[in-house]
């Protein structure tokens, strides 16, 4: 059984998880004065919100390269 | 409830046994006329009938439109046209291999049916901390959802069963999951395209007896992608197909380009008795088969039994996901 691509899923299971709670308690609540057009607090939330998938893919990326390597080692 | 047990029941017999009935006719009609493409992870010259797509869409469309006699309701005949235009567009890449781009592009246009009817709903649900309001950024997320789910599925589509299997195994999960939210309508049509897709499995797995080729693959993902949207379940939808994602994380990250599979080197190559075993060409992108068999080599059913499991893991995460979506922290 390869344990660590089951614990690969399971870390990208976790890592969705909480990023949804993320963006639910931090990036979603984002209001910034009435003022300013609504069209750029959507930005700036997009913009958080690819910095979070950024943040997700470079995770995942180290974790598949060391799985890769050890595997190809043993 | 008694009539939707009557529809689950109609439902999951059309889809199952439309396509237990027609695919050996199906495949009889393109051996005939020399349709086949060659097994090429089996040591004898072996030639498979492709595409199984047209047996697919009949199971599918077939029970939906049935469902939507039961429930007439928007989201249904979302998931009918949807579904008709991702096996247009696998149609087109069997009958003339197209560009990397083309399957992303044209699948963003089979989100359209989905937007026209406004069988959306703009709030993204979180398991545990509740939903997030986003009304401009779901409109892409629609038109991303169906090129994602679409390309997913057809780029697991590398062994014997695999594609038909992973499917079977997250729609009967998403399926659960809408039943569990109570979402009663989208969950017969799920539990359709995992009725579907569970009758071509019994003949696409190891030894496979046909291929689905894009059409199929593509339709089984369109199908699955606009289940997720209209059902509200996109999170619940990506976990449960977990592996096929992983897949196209590594390719991509490996690759770091669109492009289509044809195209790249070949990860794997065989052994002299035709295991399947990594290559040593460092160029060659990591794949998910690639990731099972670098540690030794194993045979296309080992694989195909292991990337199965790795889909029951994911979909048991899903359902576990979905009982956290009933908890707010």
């Amino acid at each position: 059984m390869n344990v660590k691509i089951y614990s690969f899923i399971f870390v990208m299971w976790v890592l969705i998880i909480i990023g949804g709670g993320i963006v639910v308690e931090f990036v979603g609540p984002i209001s910034l004065s009435e003022d300013i057009e609504p069209m750029i607090t959507s930005g700036i939330k997009v913009v958080l919100a690819l910095f979070l998938i950024f943040i997700w893919i470079f995770t995942l990326t180290k974790i598949k390269n060391w799985i890769f390597k050890s595997q190809a080692k043993s | 409830m008694e009539e939707k047990i009557i529809a689950a029941i109609i439902v999951s017999a059309i889809a199952f046994f439309a396509i237990y009935a027609f695919t050996p006719i199906l495949i009889k009609f393109l051996q005939k006329r020399n349709l086949t493409v060659k097994d090429v992870n089996k040591s004898d010259n072996v030639m498979i009938p492709r595409p199984g797509g047209i047996s697919i869409l009949i199971g599918i469309v077939a029970s939906e439109i049935t469902l939507y006699f039961f429930f007439p309701i928007s989201e249904i005949l979302a998931i009918i046209i949807t579904s008709i235009l991702g096996f247009s567009v696998g149609i087109v890449d069997d009958r003339k291999t197209m560009g990397g781009w083309f399957k992303p592009l044209a699948l963003a246009f089979c989100a359209a049916p989905i937007l026209l009817l406004g069988a959306y709903d703009s709030n993204l649900d979180f398991p545990l901390f509740g939903s997030v309001k986003i009304p401009s950024l779901y409109l892409a997320l629609v038109v991303f959802m169906i090129p994602i789910t679409g390309n997913t599925i057809n780029s697991i589509d590398v062994l014997n069963g695999v594609a038909s299997g992973v499917t079977t195994i997250a729609s009967f999960a998403l399926a659960i999951s809408l039943f569990i939210l109570q979402n009663y309508e989208i969950g017969l049509a799920c539990l359709g395209l995992a009725f579907a897709s569970l009758a071509f499995y019994k003949y696409h797995k190891f030894p496979s007896r046909i291929f689905p080729g894009d059409s199929g693959s593509v339709m089984f993902g369109a199908t699955y992608g606009v289940i997720a949207i209209v059902g509200g379940v996109e999170v619940i939808a990506a976990i449960a197909i977990l592996p096929a994602i992983i897949n196209s994380f590594l390719f991509l990250s490996s690759v770091k380009k669109i492009v289509e599979h044809r195209e790249i080197k070949n990860p794997t190559s065989h052994t002299d008795d035709f295991k399947l075993k990594s290559t040593n060409d460092n160029h060659a992108p990591i794949t998910l088969v690639r990731l099972l068999i670098a540690k030794k080599p194993l045979s296309e059913k080992q694989i195909c039994n292991e990337i199965l499991k790795l889909s029951a893991f994911s979909g048991v995460l899903a359902v576990i996901t979905t009982f956290m979506m009933l908890v707010t922290i």
